[in-house]
Formats: structure tokens, C-alpha cells, sequence
């Protein structure tokens, strides 16, 4: 868990790639206040519903770039919501937020036809980092066979790295990480999702393992360049971005 | 319920309720059928006697004429419990017999009959059946042997009485063992009841009482007692856990709070102010981590994910954890190193396992990383290393993590792993003291154990875990 709050506009809000449109399905009200308070400070647009039912009539509306689901909630349960809208083609990314963080749980809301989860309690900076990824998931891009950040290249069927003119040699979880860094590239990226995507752990490792491996994939993508790509966002994670743009 | 009515509703009494209905059926049905055969014997006598004294009279009628044969009968009919008797002539006067009316038109009709009949020196009133066969004789005279149905009347309402006693007292016989046995049952459940009725009041030290005659009550009664005492220690251990949660989250919280109220009474730059929110959003991370540590534990132990158990390669496990904490260890002067490579299957839950081994090997990267620094990473000439092992005994699997820190003495090794347990001198070290505790339930989890061993020096833990005899398709 990283430490931001939403006000924290140079953690999250100055690499913001366009503005989105985010429902939130939540019956606690200060929560919710909240997070629409803290989105709209980043330049996002969020509407609140306050139960399963009223939730699932908005976003059946549509427009929605990424919907912020509570799992229990009143009238219909969230993952219900999810169901019901998945089951009308409704594909709009959703996030599920649930209290119960349990490994089977997460499942179950995978499953139901959600596209990630955070267990409560969440911090806004991890909360907005992965809306962020979702919603460029959905645009469709991402699934491309090389990557490109400034003058460094990842190319993921002959799994090459190459920095101008150098090739980086990487080893294979080295170059995993490389490679989710780059496929959200100018995203921030948190810690849990680095480890949830890169080594599949669900759980938070008491020491700051991953600091570790960024800062040797560090020292090989970076050493030696004038200009740096792989940035820490202090308080929420790391991104990779051509410093120049 | 009256006492009388819980009675009525035992399953012991209605038990016998069925009994009785079907013993007195069975008596009944085997009195009947010894009546029946009794009553066809007793004709079958009648029919052989009559029969025999009837081809007499008529031999003797034959030879020496109807003189003869009067004088037979009338000897024959004075005879003590004679059978009867009539001779008559062919217009149906009497010649001789001890006859004295008939039902009439008997005589008329040859071949067995059943009458009623009286004797000759019998008031008018006095009626008795017989069963008699009337012969018609050469020269028209006929003649009626009997046998009175006396007897066999006497032996129906004998067996009959039999009947109606023994079902008589088969009913109240089995109204009384019914009753009796019942009473005995109810007094038992009833003190079941009582008992259980006391420990659902809130008294958990309360237990059945248990004769010792080892029957299915005393074995319900043991059997019952076996899930108290369970159900006891596991509230004991709840309650100790509560005990410390409060304990132990209390005092971040009241730190929490502390710094609040400090930074609210004393701060005064915006820079104060946001260095007292950053420490406190750490402060509550640190909660929000102890609390998920508490709810693995919770989730671990109650056997909760045991539903979604597979089968895995615990080499492979540490393999990956291995290259996770690898950089970490290097960091802090530590070499981290691997031994796994037969591939070792355990059935269970990949995630658990794999975040107990990083437990353990965070644990001996925060211990082993300041003595590795005091001695500039060696020990006895050799490097602090950290060592994870996997092996694959026979039935068993045997995850290992050595380290060369300073170990923890022999006196406090099954105490670490208690919930919240710190000792002294890594107080100072952060840490909730639920990583060992998360491990043991992990273990225990999936049939296994946590042991905590010396590496002399260092400190070696080892969980063993039950292996599966078929590997994973895999072994990457």
C-alpha cells in the first residue's frame, strides 16, 4: 500500500492522458464523495450511484470509460451489476472494490466478469492507477509486438531489448517487468500491480522487494543515458515516459 | 409438555407400541391356528368312532338280525359317555337309543349332520350339538350313531381364554417395559439436555456426564464432551487472539492519534502538516497490514481455502520466490541462494505457500542483514549466505530457509510463533509478529508443520508438508 493523497496532484494528475468518464457503484457515502472529490481534482469526470440497482441503470446508459463496483451493495450486489451488464454486452472495464480481500474472493469477482480488483482499504493513488490502465485497455491498444519509449526498444517476440544503438541484456523477469512498464508507458504503475502482473503474488511481501528490481532494471536500461526513463512517482510507483516529450 | 405426554413421544415408547401390536398379532394368529387344527382333529376322532361303531351295528344287524342289534344299542346306550344312539323302524318309531328328540327330518337325510339333540333322560331344556350319521339298514329299519360336539366345544373356549389372556398380558407387559424403558432413556436425554442447555447459557466448561457402561449414550455422551472441549479451547484461543489484536492495534492507534493531536497543537507550516499526514497514512498502512496478516491467519486456520487446493511444484515456489528476494538480499550484503531441483509436488494453495516462504525469507534477510553488516559479510570465513532449500523425501516435502543470523535461543522457539510474540532484541526491527504465526497456519493448513531449528549459528526454519505421490504435469 503507497501513500498519496488524492490532492497529490504530481503523484497521479500531471501524466494524465486524457480526461474519463467513471461511474462509481458505492452505497457509503463519504466514500463516495470522496472519490468523486479526488477524480474530479485529477481532471475526471465521476458519477455516483448509491445502490446495485441505480448503478446498473447508469451504466447500461453507457459512456462510461471504467466502472468502480463495491461488491456488497444494496438492492444488487456487485457482482450481479457486473453480471447483468456483461450478460447485455456492456464491456466497459470494471473494478471491483471489496472489503473481503481474500484470494478465492478476488477470483470470484474475476470471474463474475469484473476486469480487476482492490481490496479495501485502497489508496487512492493505487485506486487511480489502475482505472487509468483500464481504460486504455479498453481503447485496444497495448497488445502490440514491439514496444517503444524515446530512443529505448522492447520487442517481445524475440524478446531483444535495445537502448539507441546498445542491446540490454535482461533476465527473463527482468525483461517482464521491462515489458509491463512499457505496455502502460506514460501510466503509472503501483507496486502491487507490478507484482501482481509480473510475478502473479496477490500478497504484499513485508520488505519493499520490488524497489529492489526496479532500481537494478534501473542501472541497465538508464546507466550510462543522458536522459532518465524509468521514473519513481513518489508515493504511488514507478513509470516509464520520454522525459523530452 | 406434561411428564406423561414426553413419555408418550419417546422414540422408545412408540418402539414398543410397535412391538406390542405386532407380538399380539403373532399370538393371536398361532392361538387361531391351534384352535383351527384342534377342532379338525377332534371331528376327525368323532367321524373315526362314529364310523367304526356304525359298520358294527350294521355287521351284527346283518348276521343275526334287528333282535340283536336292539339289544346291543340298548347295552351300548347305557354305558357312561356313550356316543348316541337311535334305531327306528322304516315309519320312524323308535326301537331302541338313548335319543330322546332331534332337530327334525334328520333321520331322513343320510350322511353326516350337525344337530342339536337331547338324551332320552334329559329335561326338555337341556340342548346339546352332536354330529351324527344316519345308515339306512336292509328291510328299511335306520339307525343314527352320534357323538356329542361337547368336547370339542369345551377345547375352542379353552384356547379361546388362552387367547384373550396371553394378549392381555402381552399388552400390559409391554405397556410396563414400554414405560420402563422409555423413563430410563428420557432420564438420560433429559440430563443431556439439561447439561447442554447449561453450556448454551454461557457455561463452556459444562460436559456430559458419562456412566461408563459404554453404551450408545455414554459413547454420544464422550463424543459430545471430545466437541466442548474442541469448541473450549478454540473460544480460548479466540479470545487470547482478541486480547492481543486489541492489545496490539491499540498502540499504533494510539499513536496514531498522538501525532494528530501533536501536529494539530504545535504545527504550524504546511510542510509540518504534511509530514504529520505522511507518517500517519504510513502508520495506518502498517495497520491495514497487520489486519490482512490477522485475516490470513483467520482465513488459514479455519481451513476456509482448503477448497481450492491444487496440485503445485513447491520447488518451482522457491525457485520464484528465490529470484524475488534475490536483488533484496544482494542490497543488503546477503548472497541468497537456491537448492531446488527435483520437483516436489504438494497438494494446497499455491499463493499461501509461497507467501509463507517469503515470510520466512524476508525474516532471515531483516535478521541476517545486520550481522552480516557487523562482521563485513562473513561469518567463520564463509559469507552469510541464505540458503532456501526444497526437497523431496520419501512422503514428505521439506521446505528449508537457513540464515547466519543470530538465530533465536532454543527457550523461545515455540513462542515466536504465537501471534504478536516479538522478542526483545528485534524490537527494534519493524515487523507485526505475525509472519512466523501466518507460516505455522499455512502449514498446518495443509497437513504440515513449522519448525524452527539452530543453524549454529543462524537460525533454520523448516516446513514440511505432506508430498503427492503423481507430479504436476510441469516442472518448469
Amino acid at each position: 500500500m503507497s501513500n498519496a493523497s488524492p490532492v497529490d496532484s504530481c503523484a497521479s494528475g500531471a501524466y494524465l492522458v486524457r480526461s474519463m468518464r467513471l461511474l462509481i457503484i458505492e452505497d457509503d457515502r463519504d466514500a463516495a464523495d470522496y472519490l468523486v472529490k479526488a477524480f474530479r481534482e485529477v481532471g475526471h469526470v465521476a458519477d455516483h450511484a448509491a445502490d446495485g440497482e441505480e448503478g446498473l441503470a447508469l451504466a447500461l446508459d453507457g459512456g462510461y470509460d471504467v466502472l468502480i463496483v463495491d461488491r456488497m451493495l444494496p438492492k444488487l450486489d456487485g457482482l450481479a451489476v457486473i453480471g447483468r451488464l456483461r450478460a447485455k454486452h456492456v464491456t466497459s472495464p470494471a473494478l471491483i472494490l471489496s472489503a473481503l480481500g481474500a484470494v478465492d474472493d478476488r477470483v470470484r469477482g474475476l470471474r463474475a466478469g469484473g476486469d480487476d480488483y482492490l481490496p479495501k482499504p485502497y489508496s487512492f493513488s493505487e485506486l487511480l492507477a489502475r482505472v487509468e490502465v483500464l481504460a486504455r485497455r479498453h481503447v485496444g491498444r497495448g497488445e502490440e509486438t514491439q514496444y517503444r519509449v524515446a530512443d529505448l526498444e522492447l520487442d517481445r517476440l524475440s524478446h531483444r531489448v535495445v537502448r539507441g544503438r546498445e542491446e540490454i541484456l535482461l533476465q527473463p523477469r527482468e525483461f517482464r517487468l521491462l515489458e509491463y512498464l512499457m505496455k502502460h508507458a506514460g501510466q503509472v504503475v503501483t507496486r502491487t500491480m507490478l507484482l501482481e502482473n509480473v510475478w502473479d503474488y496477490h500478497f504484499d511481501p513485508q520488505t519493499n522487494v520490488i524497489d529492489v528490481h526496479i532500481s537494478r532494471l534501473r542501472s541497465k536500461i538508464d546507466k550510462g543515458f543522458a536522459q532518465p526513463l524509468l521514473h519513481t512517482v513518489r508515493g504511488a510507483g514507478y513509470m516509464i515516459r520520454d522525459g523530452a516529450r | 409438555m406434561t411428564a406423561l405426554g414426553k413419555l408418550l413421544r419417546t422414540t422408545a415408547f412408540q418402539l414398543t407400541l410397535v412391538y406390542l401390536v405386532v407380538f399380539a398379532l403373532f399370538a393371536a394368529f398361532l392361538l387361531g391356528y391351534f384352535a383351527f387344527n384342534t377342532r379338525r382333529l377332534i371331528n376327525e376322532q368323532i367321524v373315526g368312532i362314529v364310523d367304526t361303531e356304525l359298520q358294527l351295528l350294521q355287521v351284527q344287524y346283518n348276521q343275526a338280525g334287528i333282535r340283536r342289534l336292539v339289544g346291543i344299542v340298548d347295552v351300548r346306550s347305557r354305558r357312561p359317555g356313550s356316543s348316541l344312539y337311535l334305531v327306528t323302524t322304516p315309519t320312524g318309531e323308535g326301537l331302541a337309543g338313548n335319543v330322546g328328540s332331534l332337530e327334525p327330518g334328520i333321520l331322513e337325510s343320510e350322511g353326516w349332520v350337525e344337530t342339536a339333540y337331547r338324551r332320552l333322560e334329559e329335561p326338555e331344556s337341556a340342548e346339546h350339538n352332536a354330529l351324527v350319521r344316519v345308515s339306512r339298514l336292509p328291510g328299511g329299519i335306520r339307525i343314527l350313531v352320534g357323538r356329542d360336539l361337547d368336547e370339542r366345544e369345551r377345547m375352542f373356549h379353552i384356547v379361546a381364554l388362552a387367547g384373550r389372556w396371553s394378549v392381555a398380558i402381552v399388552i400390559v407387559l409391554g405397556i410396563v417395559g414400554g414405560v420402563f424403558v422409555s423413563r430410563r432413556v428420557l432420564k438420560r436425554v433429559d440430563a443431556m439436555t439439561d447439561t447442554a442447555q447449561t453450556i448454551m447459557a454461557g457455561d463452556l466448561s459444562g460436559r456430559l456426564s458419562v456412566i461408563g457402561s459404554g453404551d450408545e449414550f455414554d459413547r454420544l455422551a464422550l463424543n459430545l464432551n471430545g466437541m466442548l472441549e474442541r469448541i473450549e479451547s478454540l473460544m480460548r484461543g479466540l479470545k487470547e487472539v482478541t486480547d492481543n489484536v486489541a492489545h496490539d492495534l491499540k498502540t499504533p492507534l494510539t499513536r496514531l492519534r498522538n501525532r494528530c493531536e501533536a501536529a494539530l497543537r504545535s504545527a504550524n507550516t504546511a510542510a509540518d502538516y504534511r509530514r504529520v499526514m505522511e507518517e500517519t497514512i504510513e502508520e495506518s498502512d502498517g495497520l491495514i497490514r497487520t489486519f490482512d496478516a490477522l485475516l490470513m491467519i483467520a482465513r488459514a486456520e479455519s481451513g476456509e481455502v482448503r477448497d481450492g487446493m491444487a496440485e503445485f511444484d513447491v520447488a518451482e515456489v522457491a525457485r520464484d520466490v528465490g529470484e524475488l528476494y534475490e536483488p533484496l538480499a544482494e542490497d543488503r550484503g546477503l548472497t541468497l541462494e537456491v537448492e531446488a531441483k527435483q520437483c516436489a509436488a504438494v497438494k494446497g494453495n499455491r499463493e499461501l505457500v509461497s507467501q509463507a516462504l517469503a515470510n520466512l525469507v524476508d525474516n532471515a534477510i531483516k535478521y541476517a542483514a545486520p550481522a552480516a553488516k557487523e562482521t563485513s559479510g562473513a561469518v567463520n570465513g564463509e559469507r552469510s549466505g541464505i540458503v532456501v532449500k526444497a526437497d523431496a523425501e520419501r512422503d514428505r516435502v521439506v521446505l528449508t530457509v537457513s540464515d547466519r543470523g543470530p538465530g533465536i535461543p532454543p527457550g523461545d522457539r515455540s513462542r515466536v510463533i504465537d501471534r504478536f510474540v516479538r522478542l526483545e532484541q528485534s524490537r527494534s526491527l519493524p515487523g507485526s509478529g505475525l509472519g512466523l504465526s501466518l507460516v505455522s497456519a499455512v502449514a498446518r493448513l495443509h497437513g504440515g508443520e513449522l519448525k524452527l531449528e539452530d543453524n549454529a549459528p543462524g537460525l533454520r526454519a523448516r516446513i514440511s508438508l505432506p508430498r503427492v505421490a503423481m507430479p504436476p504435469q510441469q516442472a518448469a
